[in-house]
């Protein structure tokens, strides 16, 4: 018999290297991924694509072996597989490369490159077979001019970038997961990057590739899947034949709409509590001015990165700004954190737990951090008026449990979001600055979150949200910026922009 | 039923020193008989722990605060030996013993308030700069009394310091007053919740508008000055100023606070637990002297309640970690 070979070659070549089905993701109290699908052919760049939130860092997390799915199955070349660790996953031939470079800047390119699986003898390192591989290695990539023998540390992000790919490669990758990896490349640098995306394509490896650059997507993508609160909304379309609308209209809409509150509308008269003009911090961000009057929501809308969490910690003065004012209550601030509680001003920050709460102690002292000039006398505590003062906002904010002793650490993420608000309450904050204040946050506590801001508002605070979530932004605030690369690219009052349009500004705007 | 078991942790543990020092006087009873329970006896214990006591109550306000003084030792060796300089016991002479509180006291201030802004203003790692301090407060030390043994003669300091008070060495007293201004300072003070707070988040505090530096500065100048009063008490027990006294205090101090409770790692600290370790190690060294036992026995035991200690801790927080969550 003769074997009709080349058609089951190409047959083969369109086989499905891997596949996840039916993916679901359960995190105590919310459902992370709820059925996600995708598959993902030998030697192409699969994109996927979705809101920050929809679930794209937890599916690729399943795939590296960082979470377990709570059902769902992988298939790799047709066989199911399972993941129970990283470890696994590499040896599985899954590489991933995340944002956040997991490389050590103490050791050397080639240490890290065999970091995990140092090729060694009887425990003793073959430094010269690694470094010869090494070079190797960074040849394939382009970097011939990397020395194994540098220190990580001192390379820039785009040469760490390239030695966590110089690893993926050491294992032999078959699937190589990439997480918005020219975010932190300038664009000669990213054009280098997609060479080598190519390359490795063209050898036959599986790219996954996470961007929120349409532009990129459309150089370096075969297919795109979309994903939009955990689940899947399209699956493996053509890059060349999907308009940029169609997906962006894919993503936007939510099967979960919150309810915001009503907007009492701000007064033409109500008078500018804070107010920034020009400020900057070195090269994330410039000429950011804005102003916020007494019962005012602005909202800072933009992609991780964007600058927006640096510019509230800039206004709050917990970064030295390199250009600018602040001012509030047409007063200029001195520089620090210190002056600017002492002004009125209070920042509720994106990481809660590390940033926010001293985790071991009683909400009662949570609450009453920022405002011993008013509850301590002369340097000595008052703890019967800080608890009264406490368990007044734990009242009014319906914390829950309703006690001012438990630690910190029992409560769940929305009662500790209301206790970090509890803390400004108490110390009669005039503007608030909320960075991500629903992160953590589960769907039912939401709304009781964005109704606290409301009320906050209403009393007459100066309230700034950034939030990654657009719906949030757009639902919570009565004016909304749009922050795009370490600039303002939109100012309006909330009615006058929409979804679509943001992630337009934001995704568009971005191109390196 | 959650506020109960926040309660009964601390209490757990302070009832778990209270039941090792019991143990050890149980011991000392029981292979001594009247010659541990003696008063005589008892002023020996105290006094032994009241230097080592006073230092240890400025440490636990380091050690809360997530730092280490590792200078405490030298410095005090170096109060000693700058108080009782042959100008300063002059000068104690013509116008009051005082003189000679004041530049011991100065003295470890100083060198505490330099740590302080070397940590806070530096960026040096504590355990480095108070590591060089350590270094150089003794090298100092050493130049001043050129390697010799400095005799204490100004008599009214020594009537002063060596008296007694209500039937207790006034040193013993000394301790007493310093631990419960601790005990104040610490729990009773936007200056002791600012401690805890700066060592259990460094960030959170900032955020919160706490001026972590200044406030880093205070502790490791607290510190000193505990370790200036500590070389006053050293001069009055032992009538003398020397570079070598004092060496190796530090890992006595840090060995107390850290068994009596307080976290190395910072975000909790307790002066009751602090004063219970100094107690235990104190009467430990008693037990074994009174038994003739050789003093690298002693340093032994004394390794195996560190650990013992230390794996408790671990213990009890892994135990209540999984009861609240």
């Amino acid at each position: 018999m003769v074997d009709v070979d080349p058609p089951g070659a190409e047959q083969r070549a369109q086989q499905p290297l891997l596949q996840m089905r039916g993916i679901v993701k359960e995190f105590p109290g919310a459902r992370a991924l709820d059925g996600v699908d995708l598959e993902v052919r030998p030697g192409e760049v699969h994109c996927l694509l979705g809101q920050n939130g929809a679930g794209k860092s937890t599916l690729i997390k399943v795939l590296a072996g960082a979470h377990q799915p709570t059902a769902g199955e992988v298939l790799l070349d047709g066989e199911p597989v399972t993941i129970p660790d990283p470890v696994a996953a590499l040896g599985l031939g899954i590489a991933t490369i995340y944002q956040e470079l997991d490389v050590v800047d103490g050791l050397t390119v080639a240490e890290n490159i065999y970091l995990g699986h140092e090729l060694a003898r009887g425990g003793v390192t073959r430094r010269s077979d690694a470094a010869r591989n090494t070079r190797e290695i960074l040849k394939r990539l382009g970097h011939p001019e990397i020395s194994p023998h540098r220190e990580v540390g001192s390379l820039p992000a785009a040469g760490k970038q390239i030695v966590s790919l110089a690893r993926a490669l050491s294992r032999d990758a078959r699937v190589v997961v990439m997480d918005e990896p020219s975010a932190v490349l300038d664009s000669e640098e990213v054009e280098n990057l997609h060479r080598i995306v190519r390359e490795l394509t063209a050898d036959g490896v599986a790219v996954i590739y996470i961007s929120h650059r349409l532009e990129e997507i459309r150089q370096l993508g075969h297919r795109i899947t979309v994903i939009k609160d955990g689940r899947t909304v399209a699956t493996s379309l053509s890059v060349a034949d999907t308009p940029t609308d169609e997906l962006i209209k894919l993503m936007t809409g939510r099967a979960v709409e919150y309810s915001f509150p009503k907007r009492p509308g701000v007064p033409e008269d109500a008078a500018p509590v804070l107010e920034v003009s020009d400020l900057g911090l070195g090269d994330v961000f410039s000429d950011v001015s804005l102003t916020v009057r007494a019962g005012e929501i602005v909202g800072l809308a933009g992609l991780v990165g964007s600058g927006r969490s640096e510019i509230l910690e800039t206004i709050y003065g917990a970064r030295r700004a390199t250009s600018g004012t602040v001012r509030m209550g047409g007063k200029r601030l001195r520089p620090g954190v210190h002056a600017a509680v002492a002004a009125g001003m209070g920042l509720c920050p994106e990481e809660r737990k590390s940033q926010g709460l001293l985790l071991d102690e009683p909400v009662y002292r949570n609450i009453t951090l920022s405002s011993f000039a008013r509850l301590a006398h002369g340097g000595w505590l008052d703890e019967g008026a800080e608890r009264a003062a406490a368990r007044e906002q734990v009242e009014a904010l319906e914390l829950r449990p309703a006690s001012v002793d438990r630690e910190a650490r029992t409560l769940s993420g929305g009662n500790q979001q209301k206790a970090l608000l509890a803390r400004w309450l108490v110390h009669g904050c005039r503007v608030l600055l909320l960075d991500e204040p629903t992160r953590g946050v589960d769907v039912g506590a939401r709304s009781e979150i964005y109704n606290l801001i409301r009320r906050l508002a209403d009393d007459g605070a100066a309230v700034i949200v950034v939030s990654s979530e657009i719906p949030e932004v757009l639902g919570l605030a009565d004016r909304v910026l749009v922050i795009s690369d370490g600039r303002t690219v939109h100012d309006s009052p909330a009615d006058d922009i929409d979804e679509h349009r943001v992630l337009d500004l934001v995704m568009e705007g971005s191109v390196s | 039923m959650s506020g109960r078991s926040a309660l009964s942790g601390p209490a757990l543990r302070m009832g778990g020193l209270v039941l090792a020092l019991i143990l050890l006087c149980v011991v000392g009873i029981a292979t001594t008989g009247g010659r541990f329970a003696s008063a005589g006896n008892i002023t020996t214990i105290l006094s032994l722990a009241a230097v080592t006591g006073v230092v240890s109550i400025g440490m636990t306000f380091v050690i809360t605060a997530g730092g280490i003084d590792l200078s405490v030792g030298s410095v005090l060796g170096l109060a000693t030996v700058w108080a009782s300089t042959l100008s300063t016991q002059y000068m104690a002479e013509d116008y009051g013993w005082w003189v000679m509180v004041v530049t011991a006291l100065a003295v470890g201030l100083a060198a505490g308030l330099i740590n302080g802004a070397l940590v806070a203003y530096g960026k040096v790692p504590a355990f480095m700069a108070t590591l060089a301090m350590l270094a150089a407060a003794k090298g100092l030390a050493e130049l001043i009394a050129g390697r010799q043994t400095q005799r204490v003669e100004v008599d009214p300091f020594l009537d002063v310091f060596r008296a007694d008070l209500l039937g207790l060495p006034v040193i013993v007293w000394i301790f007493v007053v310093v631990a419960a201004a601790g005990w104040f300072l610490l729990n009773r003070t936007t200056f002791g919740r600012r401690t805890v707070a700066v060592g259990g988040n460094p960030e959170a505090a900032r955020l919160a508008g706490i001026k972590i530096k200044r406030h880093t500065l205070y502790l490791y100048g607290l510190t000193g000055l505990t370790a200036g009063i500590g070389a006053v008490m050293m001069l009055a027990r032992t009538t003398a100023g020397s570079s070598t006294t004092g060496t190796l205090l530090e890992l006595d101090v840090i060995a107390a606070v850290v068994v009596g409770g307080t976290l190395l790692a910072g975000g909790r600290g307790t002066i009751t637990g602090t004063v219970l370790g100094v107690l235990i190690f104190s009467t430990l060294t008693n037990v074994f002297i009174l038994n003739n036992i050789d003093s690298s026995v002693q340093a032994i035991a004394k390794g195996a309640i560190i650990v013992g200690a230390v794996l408790l801790q671990q213990w009890f927080a892994a135990r209540e970690k999984s009861t609240s969550t």
